[in-house]
């Protein structure tokens, strides 16, 4: 029965991974704004590279696996914040919100082809981002009591930020997906089916995946 | 590695012993409790009992400034905006109580090893076996994540190194695309080991 939806081995690594990557990218000093001024950390991609790159449904776990170590007290958020008081705090929202833009983010990139172009990344991480602040705005108006548009007003310092975010992840999932064909989910799923069917088709080693 | 130690307060206190199951559950009807308290007195209330679950536990202020100081700044905005909308009461409580929320929070966070509250997460996950989810898988997951992070973060230092070699210290491209590569990289080695120790059989 579980074998069913079991997630091979190499998923497993590449969830592993990306769960990683999202929290390196909130480590601070890995790169910085308008010369040295502004150090800003890129965790904000790790959603958006993670459901460019690996699609929808891993990429999605990839993030919930990343909250679930917050959760377990590891600071792997940007600043160093972690723990379950992350989860009572006023940015609940936007860490939902990781997982649910993996997803959006991943099941547009999916359905864009072998090598997808960079438009439709750029599309998918742009509406990936926004869909971060719509999860993330009520949420925060629930949890502090601030209503819906002051918070709504409060937010919007954060857009430019965001949007300049989403580009970059966007050029970095196309560049990584030109680098290295794999890293589009549409190419893998192909690939790992036709050497799932090949196997079937009388090699002896068979039996392996599922 | 600093980074992966967590906020864990060694101690031997009351709240140190009971069961990370037992304090999650707590923290989650606390939580909601919290939701409820709308009166000062209410607050006031729940305010003392957190700040007497914090002298049990001795877990030092400084562990537990550590753990609200995120919070400073957004109290001060939240308080402004209450006041303006509606009362100076009403700010108060509604702020108190996620600060408290938060304390409440970091608390489990402070007194529970990161291992305990894994183990409980897997205990949690048990019944959704049904559905498919093997809780099993689900602590490799995370424990190759938690090995992936110091790799990947070496990876990212590589890099930078590189970047500057090449002189290009600015280029965000020349970051982010060789990060993602090597990333995969390492995710698709890490997936040919677990394949060869036999975890798709």
């Amino acid at each position: 029965m579980a074998g069913r939806s079991r997630l091979p081995a190499a998923d497993l690594a590449r969830i592993a991974a990306f769960a990683a990557l999202t929290a390196v990218l909130g480590l601070p000093g890995s790169f910085h704004l308008f010369g040295n001024a502004v150090p800003v950390t890129l965790q904000s991609m790790g959603p958006l590279l993670a459901g460019a790159i690996l699609g929808a449904k891993r990429g999605a776990l990839s993030q919930l696996l990343l909250l679930a170590l917050v959760a377990a007290g590891l600071p792997l958020l940007a600043g160093g914040r972690g723990g379950l008081g992350v989860f009572a705090g006023p940015s609940v929202g936007y860490l939902i919100g990781f997982v649910v833009s993996a997803f959006v983010v991943g099941l547009i990139v999916e359905r864009s082809g072998r090598r997808p172009g960079v438009h439709w990344v750029l599309a998918a991480c742009l509406i990936g981002s926004a869909t971060t602040l719509a999860m993330g705005i009520p949420v925060q108006s629930a949890v502090t009591g601030v209503p819906l548009t002051e918070t709504f007003q409060l937010s919007l310092a954060f857009i430019p930020g965001d949007t300049a975010k989403a580009v970059f992840a966007a050029l970095v999932a196309s560049g990584a997906q030109r680098a290295y064909p794999d890293a589009a989910p549409a190419a893998r799923r192909e690939r790992v089916e036709g050497r799932v069917g090949r196997r079937t088709g009388g090699d002896d080693t068979g039996a392996g995946r599922a | 590695m600093t980074l992966l130690t967590g906020a864990y307060v060694p101690g031997r206190s009351v709240v140190h012993r009971t069961p990370a199951g037992l304090k999650l559950a707590v923290l989650a009807a606390a939580c909601t409790a919290l939701v409820f308290a709308r009166s000062l007195v209410a607050v006031g209330v729940a305010t003392a009992v957190v700040v007497a679950l914090y002298a049990l536990a001795r877990v030092g202020v400084r562990a537990a400034w550590g753990q609200l100081r995120p919070l400073r700044w957004l109290v001060v905005v939240l308080l402004v905006v209450q006041v303006l909308i509606a009362d100076l009461p009403t700010a108060v409580a509604l702020t108190a109580r996620l600060v408290l929320a938060v304390a409440l929070a970091a608390l489990v966070t402070l007194t529970t090893r990161t291992t305990d509250l894994m183990a409980a997460l897997e205990r949690a996950l048990r019944p959704l076996r049904r559905a498919g989810v093997d809780p099993g898988r689900v602590s490799l997951l995370m424990s190759l994540a938690l090995r992936s992070v110091p790799v990947v973060a070496g990876i990212a230092g590589r890099i930078r190194e590189a970047r500057c070699a090449r002189g290009r210290e600015r280029s965000v491209r020349a970051f982010a695309v060789p990060l993602v590569v090597g990333v995969l990289r390492h995710a698709d080695a890490m997936g040919e080991a677990l394949q060869a120790r036999g975890l798709d059989d």
